[in-house]
């Protein structure tokens, strides 16, 4: 059954961050007895387990950190001011002065790939927790209740997974205009589908529990059964998905300001900067393969980071 | 088996339906008069009403919807506000090239994507594996436009191998092929890989190596095609979404697709082009799962006979 499982790298990442699914709902759709969640470990035995074992991820993990830390203290770290132009110095080539040399403006390449972490870390972190947050509580919701409730958060979860998430995207920035703000809200409202169907799912199976059956027993309102005993048991799988769906925003912000209707100048997003500098690929390539490598570097942290996760913490992993 | 898909066809639609109605409602609550938009700010009140009323605007929302439905229906998408040619027409005129681009991004990323994957699990754990995996792994990760510019570099700027841009031709098509597949080749390899894996610790494998097969023989006709199963479906679901999904390379090498219609209909604030286009691909990729679902379970005789 694999076609269906972790949705997240084998089948989200095709042509630049299209989500792909197979219907769930298809009578094909095998039933679900692979939720096997009982083990006694916490979740940070298993990250102990995971940098134990996984060396990739944990360096992943590394450069994440670093990326964080630049980002942060941009302004410390960058030798030169991102904006400041200075048109003697235009397309200079990498050297000890402009280690990752300059743009058509005479802007320090180096300086503005710094700041464009900023935009590239605060896209992929934040509208990523808000998609989640809608996708988790609908998940939950659609899990627990049932009927109707169910029925219709789902078939709405269809029609948004039905859509290529690049396309989508670009309707609502239609809609919504460009800009780095509309980005955010873009990609907070596109993305919440695939979460709310693995939460669902997990709900499901979870709800049967003995623990949650003792729970109702006792009278135990719905929504605390729903918020304490449920969801925590659905925090491993989210915190992988978490991470997975990082990098599948960061991909979608870049895909997006490359094509013209994402950040705008003159921002310094790494996706702008891509676009602004293709003129150049072929006489001064290091002007747009510099935020390219840039986005590739974040990116393949966060798969990796994300993959040695799911080994550790989902439950529904296959046994090999 | 025929209940089984008619059941699947059905559920569809009201998918179709949903998608129909969210993409109309989202490219209506924009801001603004778009009649006032397409003519510019001094143009005299008669004016307006009078393209509002000659492009349907002035009617209520509802109508408008079901009229849309109706013509869409009768393959009618409506006509462009910029271009003013049929919606209809302007697909028709791009679909080729994004067809023929998808297809041998197919034909090429398929072929890498499951050699790759064989030998990677053949060679399980060791340095050919790593090697794959780690190729492949860059392939999930890379931008499909930073593919599509190395491509470009290396290949056409520096080599001279191919055209740099444009779509004259089969040598044109190459380098837009590779990069549309190149995160395709990297999950079909890494999916072949685990698959072929867990299949060749399976209790049948051990009985055909028992009955003497040649290993290769044991891969090739036990193996592999039941490792395959689930990569076929995986197949059928990327071209739909290679189809649709064109957007960036076509963008990169200048090819006059469904994608660089899209993006244009979205710089000229074309909104009858775009709903076409968006509704033109979504329509496209509900297909492809739907093929792709059937074709699972009539290819797996496990989910066949699963009640």
């Amino acid at each position: 059954m694999k076609a269906y499982e972790n949705p997240s790298l084998e089948s989200e990442k095709i042509s630049g961050g299209q989500a792909v699914y197979i219907d769930q709902q298809s009578p094909f759709y095998p039933e679900d007895n692979s939720a096997d969640i009982g083990e006694s470990d916490t979740i940070l035995d298993k990250i102990l387990l995971l940098v134990r074992q996984n060396k990739l991820a944990v360096f992943s993990a590394l450069v994440i950190l670093i990326i964080i830390l630049l980002a942060v203290f941009a302004p410390v770290v960058a030798p030169y001011d991102p904006a400041a132009q200075s048109l003697r110095d235009r397309l200079a080539a990498p050297s000890a002065e402009h280690w990752f040399g300059t743009d058509k403006l005479g802007r320090d390449i180096f300086s503005r790939t710094l700041y464009g972490a900023r935009v590239s870390l605060a896209i992929g972190l934040l509208p990523t927790l808000i998609s989640m947050v809608i996708g988790t509580v609908l998940g939950l919701f659609a899990g627990y209740y049932g009927g109707k409730t169910d029925f219709v958060i789902m078939r709405l979860a269809d029609i948004m997974l039905a859509f290529p998430s690049l396309l989508l995207a670009m309707v609502v920035m239609y809609t919504l205009g460009g800009g780095i703000v509309n980005i955010f809200i873009a990609l907070s409202l596109v993305n919440w589908a695939s979460t709310a169907r693995v939460v669902r799912a997990q709900t499901l199976s979870l709800k049967e529990a003995e623990y949650v059956e003792a729970a109702r027993s006792m009278g135990v309102k719905k929504t605390t059964i729903i918020f304490r005993h449920i969801l925590p048991n659905c925090l491993p799988s989210l915190i992988v998905l978490f991470t997975l769906n990082i990098p599948s925003a960061i991909l979608s912000e870049s895909s997006l300001s490359f094509l013209g209707v994402g950040a705008q100048p003159p921002s310094s997003s790494w996706g702008l900067a891509v676009t602004e500098g293709r003129r150049y690929l072929f006489s001064e390539p290091w002007v747009p393969l510099v935020p390219s490598a840039a986005i590739m570097i974040l990116v393949m942290a966060f798969n990796f980071l994300g993959d040695g996760l799911r080994d550790v913490l989902d439950p529904y992993l296959k046994e090999q | 088996m025929l209940k089984k898909i008619l059941k699947r066809v059905l559920i569809s639609i009201p998918v179709l339906i949903g998608v129909v109605l969210l993409i109309f409602i989202m490219l209506r609550i924009v801001p603004g008069n778009p009649v006032v938009t397409l003519l510019g700010e001094h143009v005299n009140q008669q004016t307006i009403d009078k393209l509002s009323a000659e492009m349907g605007l002035d009617q209520p929302i509802v109508v408008q919807f079901f009229k849309y439905i109706w013509n869409a229906l009768h393959g009618d998408f409506g006509t462009s506000y910029r271009m003013n040619r049929s919606v209809t027409q302007m697909i028709m005129d791009a679909f080729p090239y994004t067809v023929k681009l998808s297809l041998l991004a197919a034909l090429i990323s398929w072929t890498i994507g499951v050699v790759a994957g064989v030998i990677a699990a053949i060679r399980q754990n060791k340095l050919l594996d790593r090697l794959f995996m780690g190729t492949a792994l860059l392939g999930v990760s890379m931008p499909i436009f930073m593919a599509a510019l190395l491509l470009q570099y290396v290949f056409a700027y520096k080599l001279e191998l191919f055209p740099i841009s444009g779509y004259e031709g089969f040598a044109a098509l190459i380098l837009p092929a590779i990069a549309l597949g190149w995160n395709s080749a990297g999950s079909i390899a890494r999916m072949t890989r685990s698959n072929l894996v867990e299949v060749m610790q399976d209790d049948f494998i051990r009985t055909a190596r028992a009955k003497g097969r040649t290993e290769s023989g044991v891969i090739i006709f036990h193996g592999l095609k039941n490792a395959l199963l689930p990569v076929v479906t995986m197949m059928a679901i990327q071209l739909s979404s290679m189809l649709s999904g064109a957007v960036l390379t076509e963008s990169v090498f200048g090819i006059p697709g469904i994608g660089r219609l899209a993006v244009n209909a979205i710089e000229d604030r074309d909104m009858p082009l775009l709903q076409g286009t968006v509704l033109f691909t979504t329509v496209l990729i509900i297909i492809g799962n739907l093929v792709a679902d059937i074709l699972y379970s009539v290819l797996d005789p496990r989910i066949r006979e699963v009640k």
